[in-house]
């Protein structure tokens, strides 16, 4: 950790997309025009008050937005510490925080005239949010997903195709998340002339992690005023999970320059670091993939390694590249928890609060069950709730009865 | 500095030739068998070598080069025995030019001045690194000049006559120009776009522009080549010596000289084209 603090941590990347030593273009010539295309169009698109104003409008009527934050009180008390708060971005339409940065990226694509929409998905939920976002406003849906998550996550695929989409299950690689991209990039290069590719994450090439962060931020940007009217103040503590690390992102980014906010990042630890896991900070190191430099899961050679989370959205050997910088500068803490961690969190939610959560956040509730005990009781603490669990119904029902490990 | 591809072009271009420019995978689909097929090419007409670097996540390849690349790291591929193989390629020739091709973690990982000083020294001449666009020169691009080594960039279809001179600024030893918008092996490249294309790089240019992405036949190697100073075949070599192996995907008696067939095909073809006025 021997990078100089910055005076913002809230000022990158810079013209080149880079945070930090992270980050980066490095993608294959064919795309590199659109690329700045796409940086041109973002830029002109946050500055017009047209744009800003009619995606208000579809947050507001379309996703629900704002979505509640809600005092989690039998948790609360159940833990006996922090007092626990849940941004419920499991309420928006289709059911996570994916469609904040589906619309945004839907509506850039329609000015910059694309017709046809490809996306990457892991557990299903950008998939899902992308599907829908094209219906709504009649536009080609082709979407990518290993093979594997298509197996675990069916209900989610079912909804895609009910939306008009086309899903193609990937059968390169690992047959995972990492797998959906390569093919998603592939079907981009080929198709460059008139698709456009929505990314589900913080990742890729510039400018995607930082206009993904933007359009995720109203999480982060809502918490803040509706805690100021709760509680009068700020949290003390966030925590969320991360895959990729866009809804993490979304709620950290507005509060990076407040030093008072102890913030927390929690990646899948699968079977335990020292086996089989998708803690890319935890258990890797800087490298180059999929557009940019951050931290991947790698042997010696540079070969990517297989991930693996019971979590078919976290099962991801990488991690946004602003989310390495934020682990090089100390800013954010990067936790992980176990696939038995989550599941025993799933559970606990359910049963405490009435509330089924996606295997993806339940990996941050099982790191608020071990932080919220140890703080005081007007310690304010704020946990993503980024999508709901009907998806992950199936599979954990599986498990819990013994049925697949 | 001249290397073995700014000579190996000019000698071409006094035979008013055009290059046949071959790509396989190292390492594929055992070290010892890539070794024999490497040594087979130039006898067999190859007057440039393209060597894959196998990774696992080749973003911009098809499945045959994704397969090659798979069973090449299961075999025990790695960048060292990759810059073994070259080395040992160059104990018989010294002549033919060397280029590896592929994706940046694996020479990112390796170290980036080790691996140029490491890749010299083995013998190799150039170096095409697919997801290193002009925007990110400052990583591998300078650094590979410096050393001596030619770094060739890929043009496409989509870099237009605004992008072009920042694609050639830091290009040495030749621009490879893909012929299509897409992944390799996809597509069959088209002679009269092709043709187009390579007229209006070199309008920005003096260097060779060999093309490659959709070349499968002698037929289309010499109608490209009539187009061009080089033409590049990938997938189809590779897809021939896939056909070779056994069951388990093991080489035969049949692989190096299934390589070996096609290359003397294709390489007919190329020489069959009259290279275009320069």
């Amino acid at each position: 950790m021997n990078v100089a603090k910055p005076n913002s941590y809230r000022s990158g990347p810079d013209e080149r997309g880079h945070f930090g030593i992270f980050g980066g273009r490095f993608v294959a010539e064919t795309l590199m025009p659109l690329i700045l295309d796409l940086e041109k169009a973002y830029t002109a698109a946050k500055a017009d008050p047209a744009f800003q104003a009619e995606m208000n409008g579809y947050l507001k009527n379309y996703v629900g937005r704002p979505s509640p934050l809600y005092f989690a009180e039998r948790l609360t008390a159940h833990l006996g510490g922090a007092k626990i708060y849940f941004k419920r971005e499991e309420l928006n339409h289709t059911g996570s925080h994916k469609v904040n940065n589906v619309l945004g990226q839907i509506m850039l694509a329609r000015r910059m005239g694309k017709k046809r929409i490809i996306a990457e998905t892991g557990a299903g939920q950008h998939g899902v949010a992308t599907a829908t976002l094209c219906a709504r406003f009649g536009l080609e849906c082709v979407v990518y997903m290993g093979a594997v998550d298509v197996e675990r996550q069916q209900p989610n695929v079912i909804r895609m195709e009910m939306l008009g989409a086309k899903v193609f299950p990937v059968q390169s690689g690992t047959r995972t998340l990492k797998d959906a991209m390569n093919e998603a990039l592939r079907d981009w290069v080929t198709n460059v002339h008139n698709t456009f590719y929505c990314i589900g994450t913080v990742a890729g090439p510039h400018p995607y992690p930082t206009l993904v962060r933007d359009f995720q931020s109203i999480i982060g940007n809502e918490t803040k005023a509706q805690m100021q009217e709760v509680e009068g103040r700020l949290p003390d503590s966030l925590v969320a999970c991360i895959g990729g690390g866009s809804n993490a992102m979304g709620l950290f980014h507005p509060f990076l320059d407040d030093p008072s906010v102890e913030i927390f990042g929690v990646e899948a630890a699968g079977h335990g670091l020292t086996q089989l896991h998708a803690a890319s900070i935890a258990g890797g190191r800087p490298g180059v993939l999929h557009g940019n430099r951050t931290y991947l899961l790698m042997d010696d050679d540079g070969q990517i390694q297989d991930a693996h989370s019971i979590s078919a959205g976290l099962d991801y050997p990488g991690i946004g590249p602003e989310h390495s910088w934020l682990h090089e500068v100390g800013r954010v803490n990067y936790l992980s928890a176990t696939d038995d961690e989550a599941l025993a969190a799933f559970q606990l939610l359910s049963k405490l609060e009435g509330i089924i959560p996606a295997l993806e956040p339940a990996h941050a509730i099982a790191k608020v069950m071990e932080l919220a005990p140890k703080r005081p009781r007007d310690h304010l603490m704020v946990v993503n709730l980024s999508g709901r669990g009907d998806k992950d119904v199936p599979q954990v029902g599986d498990i819990l009865r013994g049925k697949s490990k | 500095m001249t290397t073995r591809i700014d000579t190996r072009f000019a000698e071409l271009a006094k035979q008013s030739r055009s290059a046949f420019v071959t790509f396989l995978m190292a390492g594929d689909p055992d070290p010892a068998t890539s070794l024999e097929i490497i040594k087979a090419l130039p006898k067999s007409g190859a007057d440039v070598i393209e060597i894959g670097m196998p990774f696992t996540d080749p973003m911009a390849d098809g499945p045959s080069i994704q397969a090659a690349g798979l069973r090449a790291l299961k075999a025990g591929m790695t960048l060292k025995k990759t810059l073994e193989l070259v080395r040992g390629f160059r104990k018989d020739d010294d002549a033919t030019p060397i280029v590896l091709m592929g994706y940046y973690n694996p020479i990112y990982i390796y170290g980036v001045d080790k691996f140029l000083v490491d890749a010299k020294s083995a013998g190799v001449d150039g170096l095409i690194i697919v997801d290193l666009p002009p925007e990110e020169d400052d990583e591998l691009c300078l650094p590979a000049m410096k050393a001596g080594l030619n770094f060739i960039r890929l043009a496409t279809p989509t870099t237009d006559d605004k992008r072009l001179p920042a694609v050639l600024a830091n290009t040495s030893g030749f621009v490879y120009y893909v012929s299509i918008t897409g992944i390799t092996g996809a597509a069959t490249a088209d002679s009269a776009a092709v043709s187009e294309a390579v007229a209006r790089i070199k309008r920005h240019t003096k260097l060779p522009v060999c093309v490659g992405f959709g070349i499968r036949t002698p037929e289309t190697a010499r109608a490209i080549a009539s187009h061009a100073n080089g033409a590049v075949v990938g997938t189809a070599l590779v897809d021939a010596l896939k056909t070779s192996l056994d069951a388990e995907g093991r080489a035969t008696g049949k692989t190096v000289n299934a390589v070996a067939a096609l290359t003397v095909a294709l390489a007919q073809g190329v020489k069959g084209a009259k290279q275009a006025a320069e």
